[in-house]
């Protein structure tokens, strides 16, 4: 029985590197087993896990090769194993997330209007970028009535999740 | 830590749902919900993120196959001029015509042009010499509205081009104290759209707005003569303001492959190749490169460790007619006559050979250098090359994508001791011979040009050859600095590579690259930019991108487009593939259960296309799985098929089609003279012969004659080839189911 119990551990420790691995190597260019740090993020949320940015920095700090800007596979694979292990930063459900777009809709409308959503997304948090700003707006505002229904909005993402 | 938040979160949460004070939520609770929202969506924009890698590296190695195709097709050209001079009796042949650097004097006299006259009938654009700016309105005006230049004007236009360029060095220097501040674009490619929004954002070219092309005005788009009219039509309007480097695709060799041939002859059916000679000369005319305030060197490809911008002004540039066909001397440097393995794909971008200037780096913030180089391995199958090979050191090897069986069915005295006349050039599946050519000094100019003209940047010091062409490095951030200290310079702008951003910065700073087609690969693929530039000499970047659409795509939609795109890119790989891959299957499936373990699948398609793609991640769009998570590999043949009922051929020689579709496309145009559409049996006969000789592909004469007879459907011994290739041509049996599913969603998604 103990020893079953090992070797589904370790078929899932296996399947864990694997997938470690294959996220990893898109970002791997000189084929030297190394990522740019700035890569470590997308790379985490490709893993299905849900940092914060305070969360990815402090992940990096622990994996980077000596403030050089590169993080070596050898050094990610266990980081991240645990991470994965542990569920460290699980998804968060949809509920939660609705939840939070009700805190932002003060009025209960069911929707924000753009420059409110721009607000909040701007200036509070971990603030997005004017990129992700404009990729959010032009996703998913609602051409005729020029608000984001954040229902909608939940609904598309989560079903856009790729296989 | 991410655990404290969620928790944090919920907790706070859940009093909201009790508290009546949801109108006005604490800051704290206000923050945090901001939070869990970002998150949530970067997190999703990262997901789409490597779905576009993967997009970039499935396009990326698939070109990169393609530029082996390249080679293989030069190499034929050249095999068929050496023995086969008169493919259609009288006349001078078209081949020739396209091929060897003789210039057709007639089309150096005035009178070339002056005997055309322009019907009554036309309604295009009128010009009159010499330019005004009411001419070149007039052109961007007609352009604008898909009319064409008559050929007496273009050949006029490309007469009068031909004489300033002649009068050019190869180094142009310019000042900036005298202007208000210099545009610097990257390549074109033929895309009209591109170059009408700069002039719209930027301004026309004139006094107070000059330009610099850097070149790769041609090809691969639609409109490249408008394109490349327009730009010359500038060139003669303000020659002090208008300024061209030439390009990798400023080449009569990359021309047929690439399109921009294909599209003069279609727009010019009575003159096209007087029109394309006279590009030929005007091309191999443009100067090579530009430095401004002595401190910008401007480039179209990059530079090499051997790069001496002395000797580079100093040379006949216009006796490099093409980049690729090289000195043969250089063939011999090349290890020619050995048989490579090619190992990995390498980084897809210049090469001296034929290849196409197309490159992609999926990551706009580092530059790359692609997985893995090509491992050569030699093999001395009898095959020589004189002994001066052994000691080149900046050598590199002809590779051929499939490993080499047989040698040409030429015999030439060879042997390993004594250096022989000819050489074996790898050509598809085996070698052909081609005579050994000139001189130390021709050859050393014309590397000069060609690293100029097909070089690229990587991150790693040093400057190592394209070891696959034997023409254009990839020089690194130590060759650049010792260029740019060598010759006082501060700066290199270059193009050559598209860049998702429209730009790169590479080598600390020290090199940009400006590429100026947006949209290169898909609708929304990556943005085009410029470079302005003024007396400080500090480049600002200004970017932008053409959309068919008057709204904006979203990251999604053009991911979505890119890998839909990608994909079937694939699928048409695998099918023209099929019979290797099948055979590669059986191997690990010898009861013919028609399943493999994922591991094994990815194995075969590994090994059989060369592609380095992660295979895993792309599986569910390939391919079918068994209820017991194995693959169905025959799934992955199951959405594509032929354009139209195959002609009866042999298997083998069907999937060479398929394969070599494009290639034998080109070959058939030119054959073809008159533009009919027809060839003759026996010009049929003799080029298929020729070419399968060299695919090792076994046919033999009753095989051909049997295709041959096959396909001339009416029986008047000739052949429509259109006919016969559009049978080759893979189709997608998805398509317009697709196409329709995706519009619906789209139309969902925005509503």
């Amino acid at each position: 029985m103990a020893e079953d119990i090992e070797s589904e551990e370790n078929e899932n420790i296996l399947v864990i590197h694997r997938k470690i691995t294959a996220a990893f190597e898109p970002f791997d260019y000189e084929s030297k087993n190394t990522v740019d740090v700035r890569e470590i993020g997308t790379i985490m949320y490709s893993l299905d896990c849900f940092p914060t940015q305070a969360d990815i920095r402090e992940f990096i700090a622990e994996v980077e090769e000596n403030s050089s800007g590169t993080v070596h596979l050898d050094r990610f694979m266990p980081a991240m194993t645990k991470v994965l292990l542990e569920n460290k930063f699980p998804p968060i459900p949809r509920s939660k997330i609705f939840q939070a777009f009700k805190v932002l809709d003060k009025e209960q409308k069911g929707f924000l209007e753009p420059e409110e959503l721009t607000k909040f997304m701007m200036e509070e948090g971990e603030p997005f970028t004017q990129e992700e700003m404009d990729e959010m707006l032009t996703a998913h505002t609602n051409r005729k009535e020029n608000v984001i229904y954040y229902d909608k909005l939940i609904n598309k993402l989560t079903a856009d999740a790729p296989k | 830590m991410g655990c404290g938040t969620s928790v944090a979160t919920e907790t706070q949460v859940k009093q909201l749902e009790t508290d009546e004070a949801v109108k006005s939520p604490s800051p704290a609770l206000t923050m945090k919900a901001a939070v869990l929202i970002q998150r949530w969506y970067r997190r999703y924009m990262a997901r789409l993120e490597v779905r576009r890698r993967y997009t970039w590296n499935i396009f990326q190695s698939i070109e990169y196959a393609g530029e082996q195709d390249q080679l293989q097709l030069s190499s034929f050209f050249t095999y068929m001029l050496d023995n086969f001079t008169h493919l259609n009796g009288n006349g001078p042949d078209l081949i020739s015509q396209l091929l060897d650097p003789v210039i057709d004097p007639w089309l150096d006299r005035e009178t070339c042009y002056k005997t055309i006259p322009i019907p009554e009938s036309y309604t295009g654009p009128r010009i009159l010499f010499p330019l005004s700016v009411s001419d070149t309105n007039a052109l961007l005006s007609a352009f604008k509205e898909q009319q064409i230049l008559h050929a007496r004007y273009v050949l006029q236009l490309l007469y009068e081009s031909k004489k300033l360029l002649k009068q050019m060095p190869n180094i142009v220097h310019l000042s900036t104290s005298y202007t208000k501040e210099i545009t610097i674009c990257g390549d074109l490619h033929g895309r009209l759209d591109d170059l009408l929004l700069i002039f719209y954002k930027n301004g026309l070219p004139s006094a107070e707005t000059p330009y610099i092309f850097n070149g790769d005005f041609v090809d691969r788009g639609k409109k490249s003569v408008e394109v490349v009219i327009l730009l010359f039509a500038y060139l003669l309007l303000y020659p002090d303001h208008m300024h061209l480097n030439r390009g990798n695709h400023e080449d009569h060799i990359m021309n047929l492959r690439y399109g921009f041939t294909k599209e003069v002859m279609q727009k010019y059916k009575t003159h096209g190749r007087e029109i394309l000679q006279l590009f030929q000369d005007v091309f191999s005319l443009l100067p090579i490169a530009t430095v401004i305030d002595a401190k910008i060197l401007i480039v179209h490809g990059g530079i090499s460790d051997q790069t001496d911008l002395d000797l580079l002004g100093s040379i006949e540039r216009h006796k490099v007619k093409s980049a690729l066909r090289f000195p043969r001397r250089s063939l011999e440097q090349l290890d020619i006559g050995q048989s490579h393995r090619l190992g990995k794909r390498m980084r897809s971008t210049d090469i001296s050979r034929p290849s196409s200037s197309r490159s992609y780096n999926g990551n706009h913030r580092t530059p790359t250098l692609r997985k893995r180089r090509c491992r050569l391995s030699r093999q001395d199958s009898g095959a020589s090359t004189s002994s001066s090979s052994s000691s080149s050191s900046s050598c590199s090897s002809l590779c051929s994508p499939r490993t080499p069986s047989c040698i040409s069915p030429q015999t030439y005295p060879s042997s390993p001791s004594t250096p022989c006349n000819v050489l074996q050039v790898p050509f598809l599946d085996s070698l052909s011979s081609v005579p050994l050519p000139s001189l130390p000094q021709q050859e050393r100019e014309w590397k000069q040009i060609v690293d100029i003209l097909w070089s690229d940047p990587k991150t790693q010091e040093g400057c190592s050859p394209n070891s696959f062409r034997g023409g254009g490095c990839y020089f690194g951030p130590d060759v650049t600095q010792r260029l740019l200290h060598k010759h006082g310079l501060q700066l290199l702008i270059r193009s050559h590579e598209c860049k998702q951003e429209g730009y790169e910065l590479c080598h600390s700073g020290r090199v940009i690259t400006i590429f100026s087609a947006s949209n290169y690969y898909e609708e929304g693929s990556n943005r085009g930019a410029y470079i302005k530039l003024g007396k400080e000499l500090v480049p600002r970047f200004y970017q932008y991108q053409v959309s068919r659409t008057t709204r904006r795509l979203t990251l999604t939609q053009r991911v979505r487009a890119a890998e839909g795109s990608a994909l079937r890119a694939l699928k048409e790989k695998l099918f023209a593939h099929r019979s290797e891959l099948m055979t590669g299957f059986l191997k690990y499936d010898p009861n013919e259960t028609g399943c493999v373990s994922v591991g094994e699948w990815a194995k075969v398609l590994e090994s059989v296309l060369r592609l380095d793609l992660p295979w895993r991640t792309l599986r569910p769009h390939l391919v079918h799985l068994a209820p017991d998570g194995s693959v169905e590999y025959q799934s992955c043949f199951e959405d594509v098929g032929p354009g139209a009922p195959l002609p009866q051929v042999a298997p083998t020689l069907a999937e060479t089609l398929f394969r070599y579709r494009t290639d034998i496309e080109i070959i058939f145009n030119i054959i073809d003279k008159d533009h009919s559409g027809l060839i003759s049996i026996e010009e049929f006969r003799h080029t298929w012969r020729l070419f399968s000789a060299h695919l090792g592909v076994a046919i033999d004469d009753r095989a051909i004659d049997e295709l041959a007879r096959s396909i001339d459907f009416n029986k008047d011994g000739s052949i429509d080839f259109t006919e016969f290739l559009e049978a080759f041509r893979v189709v997608h049996k998805l398509d317009s189911k697709d196409h329709q599913l995706s519009e619906n969603a789209d139309k969902e998604k925005c509503a």
